[in-house]
């Protein structure tokens, strides 16, 4: 092999492990979902975040993933994504457009309501510290579990549930509204969704349950 | 063997010290110190510590293995450190040592000793796993070693990914906060919802597998008030490292305010949950059942794999 033969397959290997290794740094170390910031909208020690959990996510190439969304504290926008930041010791007010229909929990344990500001949730303005999910009045959960906080997300009914992610407020949704209380100090809460609604998938909890920006992600709270 | 009492006097001329009596003394000296300060000064601060029946009963069992190590342990490090000392090679010295042979005294003695501890060791390790009932390991559906009386009962729920907790005497309310009575035994039955999970109460010294469809108990007796970690032990997905809580151990008067408390406070989402029992089959879950079939799913073999699968993220 001549010695021009030899250098260009040598630099062209390195071209291409380089560029494996930006891929892989590019497409999974920084390529996950964003992070929407409320520290900069809270106001008196309160901040309010809209969200939405959707039956299927047709912004992404798995359209048949249960999804989250939450609302762009800046842009009003809905992005595709599960983590937040908000301040420490802050009364933090979360309304949940829910378009899911129902799904049952493996736990009814899970029905009630905890951790939440009174100990109850809103469910279309109405105050309930339950819900019965083998009666089909749950799609899905928020919970935090560091912070016990568990709040049902009350099912949609209709027979004709959105269908394009991320669902218009016109589409048949309930909304399930709750406020919470940050710690004093900071840190990171995971959060999830425990109905196991990532059917197909291992015990229902793989595929969106497993996998951050779908039903489960993270909450940071700044100190 | 240059450390045997009847090492041969060397060609030279200079009869060699007694070097098998210098260490047998060195030895002797350094153990008879420090063993005690292994079982009196170290032993009481071997984790898990001293919180339960099973946690102390593992602290004296790692603390007598620690005693009994301690003599082997120096004599090697002191026949290491005397070798290096005393054997060394000189300058100007180019004489081999003295060849060396078998010496059947230390062969058999040798022999006969490390015999001795492991046959001890495997009867002292028998024994305390039946005096401690079961030192606080899972046991299984039909564990073979129990606590006298009647222990509490705590069912303990593993799911991905939290833990949740029954209390089956006290109508059967279902928690997350893990509160246990000191001084009362306490009878842990561990299963799991979904995957395999492992509850590990660190201080309390309890730790048992939580397979689905499967009891596995374990016993303790809680010694000390104070609080203590729950995690899981068994590698059980994404978020199985955020996967632990804390429980608390209190006095036995708070415990019963404590229960009689959350059964009169839980008592309406109790009637939502399935009868007590050992162990929850998700299958016959009828609600998930038709879930399952509306999507195609057969739920065979305790899980739910649609025609794809296996398919995981």
């Amino acid at each position: 092999m001549s010695l021009p033969v030899r250098v260009a397959t040598l630099l062209g290997a390195t071209v291409i492990v380089i560029a494996g290794g930006v891929f892989v740094v590019i497409h999974y170390l920084l390529g996950g979902p964003l992070t929407e910031d409320f520290t900069t909208t809270a106001s008196a020690h309160e901040v309010n975040i809209t969200m939405q959990a959707d039956p299927q996510t047709t912004v992404t190439d798995k359209p048949d993933w249960v999804t989250y969304f939450i609302k762009n504290p800046q842009t009003g926008a809905w992005d595709h994504t599960t983590l937040f930041k908000v301040p420490a010791d802050t009364r933090v007010n979360v309304t949940i457009d829910g378009f899911d229909g129902p799904t049952p929990l493996r736990n009814p344990a899970w029905d009630q309501v905890t951790g939440t500001i009174g100990g109850v949730e809103y469910v279309n303005g109405k105050a309930v510290s339950s819900l019965n999910s083998w009666n089909g009045d749950v799609q899905h959960t928020f919970q935090i579990a560091g912070l016990n906080l568990n709040v049902p997300i009350a099912a949609e009914t209709s027979s004709k549930l959105c269908s394009t992610s991320p669902c218009s407020l016109s589409q048949p949704h309930v909304v399930t509204s709750f406020s919470f209380m940050t710690p004093a100090t900071g840190g990171f809460f995971r959060w999830q969704c425990i109905v196991p609604c990532g059917l197909g998938y291992l015990y229902g909890n793989g595929g969106p349950m497993s996998t951050p920006g779908y039903m489960t992600g993270e909450m940071e709270v700044v100190g | 063997m240059p450390g045997a009492p009847d090492a041969p006097v060397p060609a030279g001329g200079r009869a060699e010290p007694r070097h098998g009596l210098r260490l047998a003394v060195l030895w002797v000296v350094a153990s008879a110190i420090c063993t005690p300060l292994v079982y009196f000064v170290w032993g009481p601060h071997i984790p898990p510590g001293a919180m339960s029946s099973s946690a102390s009963g593992q602290q004296f069992d790692t603390t007598v293995l620690a005693a009994m190590a301690t003599p082997v342990v120096l004599g090697v490090w002191i026949y290491f450190g005397y070798a290096l000392t005393v054997w060394r090679h000189k300058d100007g010295d180019t004489e081999d040592g003295p060849p060396i042979h078998g010496h059947t005294r230390i062969q058999v003695t040798w022999i006969s000793v490390t015999a001795a501890i492991v046959l001890f060791l495997a009867a002292f390790g028998t024994y305390e796993l039946i005096a401690a009932a079961g030192v606080g390991a899972g046991e299984g559906p039909q564990p073979i070693w129990k606590p006298d009386g009647r222990p509490l009962q705590v069912q303990v729920i593993g799911q991905q990914w939290r833990f949740s907790y029954r209390y089956p005497q006290f109508g059967g309310f279902e928690t997350t906060q893990l509160v246990l009575p000191v001084g009362q035994p306490v009878q842990f039955n561990v299963t799991s919802l979904d995957v395999i999970h492992s509850f590990w109460a660190y201080q309390l010294g309890v730790k048992a597998d939580a397979n689905p469809q499967l009891n596995d108990a374990a016993y303790t007796t809680p010694q000390h008030t104070g609080s203590f970690t729950v995690r899981c032990s068994e590698l059980c997905g994404i978020w199985h490292g955020a996967m632990f809580d804390d429980g608390t151990v209190v006095t036995a008067s708070a415990f019963t305010a404590w229960a009689t408390h959350t059964e009169a406070q839980l008592a309406s989402i109790t009637k939502q949950l399935p009868p007590y029992a050992l162990t929850y089959d998700a299958n016959l879950i009828p609600q998930l059942g038709k879930a399952l079939t509306s999507a195609g799913l057969n739920g065979a073999g305790g899980g739910y794999y649609g025609p794809q699968d296996p398919a995981q993220p």
